[in-house]
């Protein structure tokens, strides 16, 4: 199941795991992606914190832990190599993987029609 | 992450719709409306201005012709520098010249470019400065010469080693000009102000032309190959790299030339004899030219690829809870490969090598004080 927030992150949702990245819309608007900080495996977030940082030329910006969760493990890849965000933001160049605490949460978060529609 | 939404209600330069129909990213910077990048990217931009020629819409800053109600251009120059710790009086015809304005306290008012035209003083200022340092002016010297704002002159900056090549097929006499030269060219149908000089740390131009004529001269010179379309995004970076301040972020009013490591504008005739002092806070500011200042600012450079940015504090060492200092701009250098940043520390830890942490985040990140600039400067001054 792939999931979406408003804050553009992507969510593919299999059993209790869930992998997060960001969308291509978001790759596009930040531009070449030159850093990428990722979260310690083991930490756990809330939903809507912010959970890593992905950073273009210009600025920061934080991604936020789409559902509440425990990461279990993270992409080494994107800190190698952080132009992967840009060129398979959906796919290679994904953040981190969450265990799924609260999977109610995921009733709130968009399917990919409702998604696009936001962009428009 | 979270997207800014787009701005409303801005001033917009002459070259907005070339903006838009290129693609540009618009966003808000000192009351206009400017393209922060266009579909190649900053980083794209950044590369190929040091490459080849990036061509940059500036016609938010502030043009302001000074005009001698009677006497000449000299009592203007005296008159500045009474506001300005530069050489005026010594500024020769079809020379420009990097000034400060002070103030009382020896802090900076704005930094700004002065040329000789002549018959009157040019300057460019900038856009986050221009109202203030208009009425200023109008304060200051308005009964020697009238200050007359430029409002209806676009400016452009064509930047980099293609430059001048590009730039001389319309006026082959740009060849000739070195560094911080200024002439009036015919180009393209209108007369416009050239200097060699720019904010990169590449050889380039910036071109004053009238606002009617500055669409058709930036298509003219978009049309050659060598030339593309670049957003203030790589602006930043490339000043960044090159060591350049930007006012508001590594200047303002409680920062003197010398915190500043400014102090190469202040030439002798300002420091001893009969021109020395008479600009505002010259107390301050020459006694710091002797004794040195409490604080200085240096590049920094990251010791791991973590970009560290404007505010960040910085501490003598990693444990230390009492920051001795703070980065006022910084990110990701695509010239250098790396992140590149500047920022002001105690003087006792100003020396290059010196070991320093950042606080980016929760974490600190290791950075070492660096001479500036991190790209060389590529200026063609002979």
């Amino acid at each position: 199941m792939l999931k979406f927030t408003p804050e553009h992150e992507w969510i593919q949702i299999d059993g209790d795991v869930a992998v997060v990245g960001i969308t291509q819309h978001a790759q596009e608007q930040l531009g070449d992606v030159v850093f990428v900080e990722l979260p310690a495996t083991g930490k756990s977030f809330g939903k809507g914190a912010p959970a890593a940082v992905v950073e273009s030329v210009k600025a920061a910006s934080d991604v936020y832990a789409p559902i509440s969760g425990q990461v279990i493990e993270t992409n080494q890849s994107i800190v190698d190599d952080p132009a992967l965000v840009n060129s398979d933001p959906m796919g290679s160049g994904w953040f981190f993987k969450l265990k799924v605490t609260k999977p109610s949460e995921l009733d709130s978060l968009m399917d990919e029609k409702a998604y696009k529609m936001q962009l428009g | 992450m979270t997207i800014d939404p787009s701005p409303s209600r801005l001033r917009r330069t002459p070259l907005f719709d070339l903006h838009v129909t290129m693609g540009a990213r618009m966003a808000a910077f000192a009351g206009y409306e400017m393209p922060i990048q266009y579909p190649l990217g900053v980083m794209k931009e950044h590369l190929h201005t040091r490459a080849a020629a990036g061509l940059f819409d500036v016609s938010h800053m502030g043009q302001i012709a000074l005009r001698p109600r009677r006497g000449s251009v000299a009592d203007i120059a005296t008159a500045l520098e009474r506001l300005a710790p530069v050489d005026v009086v010594g500024l020769e015809a079809g020379r420009q010249r990097y000034a400060l304005f002070t103030n009382v306290d020896g802090g900076i008012l704005d930094d700004l470019m002065i040329a000789n035209r002549g018959d009157h003083i040019l300057l460019v200022v900038n856009a986050s400065r221009k109202v203030a340092d208009e009425a200023y002016l109008r304060a200051a010297v308005s009964s020697i010469c009238a200050v007359e704002a430029l409002e209806s002159r676009a400016l452009l900056a064509l930047q980099g080693p293609q430059a001048e090549r590009v730039l001389a097929r319309f006026a082959p006499q740009v060849a000739t000009m070195r560094f911080m030269d200024v002439r009036s060219l015919s180009m393209v149908g209108s007369v416009c102000t050239v200097v060699r000089s720019g904010y990169t740390g590449e050889d380039g131009f910036e071109i004053s032309v009238a606002a009617a004529g500055a669409a058709t001269l930036a298509s003219a010179l978009l049309e050659d190959a060598a030339v593309i379309l670049a957003g203030l995004g790589a602006r930043d970076s490339l000043r960044t790299e090159a060591g350049l301040c930007l006012y508001g972020a590594d200047i303002d009013e409680s920062t003197t030339p010398i915190e500043a490591a400014l102090e190469w504008t202040i030439p002798r005739v300002r420091r001893t004899g009969a021109r020395a002092g008479g600009f505002p806070g010259a107390d301050v500011v020459l006694e710091q030219l002797k004794s040195g200042a409490p604080r200085r600012r240096v590049g920094l450079r990251s010791k791991d690829r973590t970009p560290v940015r404007g505010s960040a504090l910085l501490f003598a060492a990693n444990a230390d809870a009492q920051p001795i200092g703070k980065v006022t701009s910084g990110g990701y250098g695509p010239s250098v490969g790396g992140p590149v940043a500047m920022g002001y520390v105690t003087r006792a830890l100003s020396a290059g090598g010196t070991s320093l942490s950042a606080q980016v985040r929760s974490n600190r990140v290791p950075v070492e004080v660096t001479d500036l600039p991190f790209v060389p400067h590529r200026y063609r001054r002979a």
